[in-house]
């Protein structure tokens, strides 16, 4: 192999000193291009492929795709494109050089063996192109459907890659075509452990196929690459291993009931079969007593009894067999995968991890002003979803209006908490300070305003999902490596969610408005007494948890389709965040929306092919968990939590 | 209390008559053709409505839960009745079918047929292991009412058990039927998924009969279950039992002092709501015609609780009649009927706006009228209840307000 | 004589803050106790312990002649064995008849089938009459417990306590809210009441306890302070400071 390398590398270095052009090459080569065949054109391809002469791609490439001919009378090369006058000619640079009669060409047809030869030194070709970009995409042409051929120029190209990123990726495919391709077994083995416990989703692309295997019966231990012995009944059915003796014409087929039927039916004589009546044959019992009967005559083929059959399973060995017929190769592979599964399955958790995070900070920011109305009025507002759908609606308006994506989210944001704190507002003035202290009436009547909102919203923006985009910068996703990898709309959800936590501490903690809520969830009366409005302070906490609805409804619009029910695929999810959180506490919510967003990405985890289980499965959690902790996670202790 | 029980219940009598001639009505004016079939199961289907309506008025209007979950069992109920009338349905169209194909079927070739038939569309061909009983209408039957019951007891059990009331409770439960809802959306839940259970008012067997004349059968059935249901009702809530729940209802804690178990008395109510559901949903499926699990969407539980709170909560004719006003407007308003109002710049559709006048109607009657239509009655006969300043009857969630409590 | 509710060693917290500490208490089958104290002194803890309502971190309780440990015991089980509790503010059931809430309150089966099965008889009506005569409703029998006034509703509360035929009565200020002519009956009618079983009665009125005549405990921060008749513990120099004195 190093041989080879250096030969190429030889024939590289010396190509722009013979300074041959390509037209030179064919037309000393006339005799050998015209009758090309896969023994034979080997020097020509070469030599073009070293010439050096910018006009040899387009040369072979022409010659691949049945372009190029030679005129009948001088024996030039043309390259040549049909039209309906014969064709058109243009000289080998490239240049036009008139038009010619049909019959005046001899258009080069070469075999299918030639055609993959020229693709080949066409490889080269695009891999050293001048042109960075062409050299990459030839990378990833090769990377995407890797063959033995592109191995030899592959090799060629690396050592005058001027781009350091370029030539590492062409040092990698290198060696993952070696551990694939290359003949000789040792540097296969080293290549593959060259990677180590690499997580690149090429390298399992790679080291997969040379572990596949096929399941074979044999009755004597096969001289393959075994990987194991089958026990059928324990690696494989009865049935499956007798269905490999079978197709392996090692047993007689069995009867199948279908088969039965039809030769039942077909020796059907006098009202009976076999001498059982036709009338009894309504029990498989019956059926197989005909059967039999039809067999000790002879009319039908004998089939495998159950005794046979296994008693051929018995005389049979079946084995999982490597298609790669190399041991030391699929060791190595097997050892390597084994190690990057390890790692693998660490980095998995990290992703889970960070796609729990992502998706908690979504149901916090969902269930962020639920909490506040339902944790500090003790109201429970079936309207939040609505809200929700209509802080998305807004960024939706916005975007109609202001083209920018990022101004627009800009306005949007802002815009989304002022019409949803005002709707929240007027709400609260004309229904909820009707019905405090009757959380039950509560709940109905916010669920009429939800029932009228969703309709009038459907009315206005229709049914279908309406476009809310996320500004370019967001597009994309911040990968680790080919396994941890996080979205940009994720992250700035989650730092959103954590500026709402932020923002709320303060408002609760730090400000007058946050000392007056918590005197009047504390004691209404008293605060009454105290000199604070508890009406203004009730309005402006709904006003509060409704504008945060409306924000959240811009995040969630950004990667969820915004329709009139997008809030309602939110608001049970948010409710539970609230309750198993706890009530009353900002912590509650987050210790909340941290429990359900994970356990909801593990079960997914677990069962990833059923979203819809796995939502099933979350809620029953939560049933039960209610349980052990009736009032949430976060709870208020002793006598304030009352009764 | 030396007061006899049709004395203490006045409603019951004239219930019953209004209920016996609307029923000989509707019999008389199908079989003139004054009214078609698919009214004549619109009605049909009301009537199991006001029945489920009846049940939530039991458990909400009387103890004060307020279930969002009811309309599961009532899907489930139709589940276990559709689950019959399928396969037995299927059974015949595949023995039929057997029947020439040159030898006589065993019973494993109609079994595998009909299950290819019924789980063909979800890409499955064995009978699951849920349908074990589906063989057998008396099985069946069983299960409509114990399924439900089972699940409401073990639910209940759950939920009463470590105390969990007010909105909490609701919100539970309406956790629950999501659950439900989303695990039978799925294709290897054994139920056909999304597509549900369908051809369910062909009955089996009776091919002959015409879907008139079982139109009619099931109008009765549901009329007799909705009248017997109501004296049953009547009867236990006018006595001991009933004083217990209402006590349950605005304060529970002193019940609990009582030396009463309030956990059993609420695990009783919900269990017994449950199966009445359950059969008012094994009663209206087979005139609906299908069942999907977008029947069990919570918001058809809400919709239960909107019937009631229109109607009147607390008292057992304001269920059957804010069940029926709703139901029926809304099946006029939704079917295009009812004239579209132009207002100029707009013109109000009312498929469109009806739900927009549900949800309005239903704050309104919150805020102005907590007594529903069922206040009208009062209103008549000149009741009036005492001036309590607005204050509530007692401090728990599910107590009536001073406003409803008359009757 | 031995006790009918034997209290030892309880000690209740919240939060780290002990509301009842190493608590003794004991009361025979037919006693009128009072219990008194400056406020957050324990008395509706330990009301709340003795009806299960609250759970102690230590102590036991038991009660009756098997002394039957109450703590495993739900409040509607304490209930069914014989611990009455009548609360400071009224509650009876608004929205049901005087009869209805005597009803509710008679002594009989409360499983909820049993109830469901069950008829009124004459010997019921006859308790019934009795009971709003002994407390003077019996005009008011048909009408709605929210129409009666504030007194009546604590007249009707007692009626239901009686009907539940407790064998121990807990009563939290009975007198709040009375008037004298009230006082004085319902003086008469707790120690009527303690012949037959026994009455604990927590009262910060000291005329009314006066009045009551019996074994007085006073309770301070979660613990007894002093025992004994009402002339004793207000001659106890540690209830003069923490109490007296600064009433």
């Amino acid at each position: 192999m190093r041989f080879l390398l250096a030969c190429l590398l030889a024939l590289l270095c010396a190509a722009p000193l013979r300074a041959e052009t390509a037209a030179e090459i064919l037309s000393t080569n006339a005799a050998l291009v015209e009758k090309a065949s896969r023994q034979t054109i080997s020097p020509v391809i070469d030599a073009l492929g070293a010439s050096g002469d910018p006009a040899a791609a387009q040369v072979l490439e022409s010659w691949g795709n049945k372009g190029l001919g030679i005129r009948k009378s001088d024996g030039i090369f043309f390259l040549i494109t049909a039209n309906e006058g014969g064709y058109a000619l243009r000289d080998l640079t490239g240049a036009a050089a008139g038009q010619a009669a049909k019959s005046d060409i001899t258009e080069l047809k070469p075999n299918a063996g030639v055609r993959g030869m020229i693709a080949t030194a066409l490889v080269q070709f695009t891999l050293s192109d001048p042109d960075a970009t062409k050299r990459a995409a030839a990378l990833d042409s090769i990377a995407k459907d890797p063959k033995p051929e592109a191995l030899a120029p592959l090799r060629a190209a690396i050592p005058n890659e001027p781009d350091a990123t370029l030539k590492a990726q062409k040092q990698r495919l290198e060696r993952l075509l070696t551990l694939r391709f290359d003949p000789d077994s040792a540097a296969r083995i080293q290549a593959i452990n060259s990677f180590g416990a690499d997580l690149g989703l090429d390298l399992r692309g790679a080291l997969n196929p040379l572990l596949a295997t096929t399941k074979l019966a044999a009755a004597t231990p096969p001289t393959a690459n075994i990987a194991r012995e089958l026990k059928p009944g324990r690696d494989l059915t009865e049935s499956e291993a007798y269905d490999l003796l079978v197709s392996a014409n090692l047993a007689p087929a069995r009867l199948t009931i279908a088969a039965a039927r039809t030769a039942l039916i077909a020796n059907l004589a006098n009202g009976a079969v076999g001498g059982v009546p036709l009338a009894d044959l309504n029990t498989q019992a019956a059926r197989d007593r005909a059967y039999t009967a039809l067999e000790a005559a002879g009319t039908v083929p004998q089939a495998a009894t159950d005794d046979e059959a296994a008693a051929a399973l018995k005389a049979h060995h079946f084995y999982d067999i490597y298609t790669e017929p190399d041991p030391a190769v699929t060791t190595a592979a097997s050892a390597a995968l084994k190690s990057i599964g390890h790692k693998v399955a660490a980095m998995q958790a990290a992703d889970l991890a960070l796609d729990g995070l992502s998706l908690a900070s979504i149901y916090f920011l969902a269930a962020i002003g639920l909490a506040i109305t339902f944790g500090v009025m003790g109201v429970i507002n079936m309207a939040h979803g609505e809200f929700i759908t209509m802080g998305a609606y807004t960024g939706y308006v916005v975007q109609l209006y202001v083209p920018n994506y990022t101004a627009s989210i800009l306005i949007a944001l802002p815009l989304a908490f002022a019409v949803t704190f005002a709707a929240g507002v007027a709400m609260e003035r004309l229904i909820i300070r009707h019905l405090y202290k009757r959380p039950l009436e509560t709940l109905l009547a916010t669920f009429g305003i939800s029932i009228a909102l969703q309709q009038i919203l459907k009315n206005v923006f229709g049914t279908q999902a309406r476009p809310l985009t996320s500004p370019a910068w967001l597009d994309g996703a911040l990968s680790f490596n080919d396994v941890v990898s996080i979205s940009y709309i994720r992250i700035a959800i989650f730092v959103l969610a954590l500026l709402f936590l932020t923002f709320f501490l303060w408002l609760m903690k730090r400000t007058r408005l946050g000392l007056e809520v918590r005197a009047v969830t504390q004691n209404p009366t008293m605060a009454a007494s105290m000199g604070i409005n508890p009406d203004r302070i009730n309005m402006l906490t709904f006003g509060l948890g409704s504008g945060i609805a409306g924000i959240a409804g811009v995040a969630i619009g950004l990667f969820a389709k915004v329709t009139s029910e997008l809030g309602t695929d939110y608001i049970v999810q948010s409710f539970m965040t609230v309750v198993v959180g706890g009530v009353g506490n900002i912590w509650g919510a987050l210790a909340g929306a941290t429990m359900i967003g994970g356990l909801q990405k593990l079960i997914e985890f677990f069962n990833p092919s059923n979203t819809l289980a796995a939502q099933t499965y979350m809620i029953l959690f939560i049933i039960l968990f209610i349980q052990f902790r009736p009032r949430g996670i976060i709870t208020l202790k002793g006598r304030a939590a009352g009764d | 209390m030396t007061r006899s029980f049709l004395t203490r219940t006045p409603s019951l009598l004239i219930f019953i008559t209004c209920l016996a001639i609307f029923t000989i009505f509707v019999t008389l004016a199908a079989h003139t053709g004054l009214i078609s079939t698919s009214f004549v199961k619109t009605l049909g289907k009301t009537l199991c409505l006001c029945l489920a309506a009846l049940a939530m008025d039991l458990i909400w209007g009387y103890a004060g839960i307020l279930s969002l979950g009811h309309m599961a069992f009532f899907a489930l109920g139709g589940y276990m009745i559709g689950m019959w009338l399928m396969y037995a349905r299927t059974e015949e169209i595949v023995v039929a079918s057997l029947m020439n194909s040159g030898l006589p079927a065993t019973p494993e070739e109609i079994q595998q047929g009909i299950a290819s038939q019924i789980f063909g569309v979800v890409g499955a061909s064995d009978l699951p292991t849920i349908w074990s009983f589906a063989h057998s209408l008396p099985l069946q039957l069983i299960l409509v009412v114990a399924l439900p019951g089972l699940l409401a007891l073990i639910f209940g059990w759950l939920a009463f058990r470590s105390r969990v009331t007010g909105v909490y409770l609701s919100i539970l439960t309406q956790a629950m039927t999501l659950a439900l809802a989303l695990y039978l959306f799925q294709n290897d839940s054994g139920l056909r998924g999304n597509n549900g259970l369908s051809g369910l008012q062909n009955l089996p067997g009776l091919d002959a009969v015409s879907q008139d004349s079982i139109s009619l059968w099931f109008f009765w059935a549901s009329a007799a279950a909705l009248g017997l249901a109501y004296l049953t009702l009547s009867w236990i809530v006018s006595g001991k039992f009933g004083s217990v729940i209402r006590a349950i209802r605005d304060d529970e804690a002193r019940v609990r002092f009582l030396g009463y178990s309030v956990e059993g008395y609420k695990l009783f109510v919900f269990t017994l709501t449950a199966v009445i559901v359950a059969l008012a949903g094994a009663l209206y499926y087979p005139q609906a015609g299908i069942i999907n699990p977008a029947e069990l969407a919570p918001i058809a539980s809400i919709y239960l609780a909107v019937w009631v709170a229109i109607g009147g909560r607390g008292r057992l004719y304001g269920a059957v009649i804010g069940a029926a006003v709703v139901s029926l407007l809304s099946s006029w308003f939704t079917g295009g009927r009812a004239p579209s109002i132009p207002l100029g710049f707009m013109t109000i559709n009312w498929v469109d706006w009806w739900q927009v006048l549900l949800g309005a109607a239903f704050v309104c009657v919150t805020l102005f009228a907590p007594k529903g239509i069922g206040g009208l009655f009062d209103h008549f006969a000149g009741l009036h209840s005492p001036d309590r300043k607005g204050a509530p009857l007692g401090p728990d969630q599910g107590s009536l307000q001073e406003k409803e409590a008359i009757e | 004589m031995s006790q009918l509710l034997e209290v030892s060693g309880v000690t209740v917290s919240f939060d780290g803050f002990r509301a009842i500490n190493n608590l003794t208490f004991s009361i025979g089958p037919a006693e009128l106790r009072a219990i008194i104290g400056p406020n957050g002194a324990g008395k509706s803890t330990f009301m709340d312990i003795v009806t299960g309502k609250t759970k102690p971190n230590a102590g036991t309780v038991t009660f009756g002649e098997k002394s039957t440990s109450l703590l495993k015991l739900s409040e509607a089980k304490i209930a069914r064995a014989g611990v009455g509790r009548k609360f400071q503010r009224p509650t009876v059931f608004e929205d049901q008849t005087v009869t209805e809430n005597l009803t509710l309150a008679l002594k009989a089966a409360r499983s909820p089938w049993r109830v469901l099965a069950w008829r009124s008889k004459p010997a019921d009506h006859t308790r019934i009459a009795e009971l709003a005569q002994q407390v003077g409703l019996s005009d008011h029998l048909p009408r709605k417990a929210g129409e009666l006034s504030h007194g009546q509703k604590q007249w009707l509360e007692i009626a239901m306590l009686l009907a539940q035929e407790p064998r121990l009565l807990l009563v939290d200020e009975p007198a709040a809210g009375m008037t004298l002519a009230e006082r004085e009956k319902t003086t008469e009618l707790l120690v009527d009441i303690a012949k037959t079983r026994a009455v604990v009665v927590v009262e910060h009125d000291m005329e009314f306890v006066r009045r009551l005549n019996c074994r007085v405990t006073v309770l301070h921060e979660g613990s007894v302070l002093a025992e004994g008749s009402l002339d004793h513990v207000t001659k106890n120099k540690d209830v003069i400071d923490v109490y007296l004195g600064r009433g």
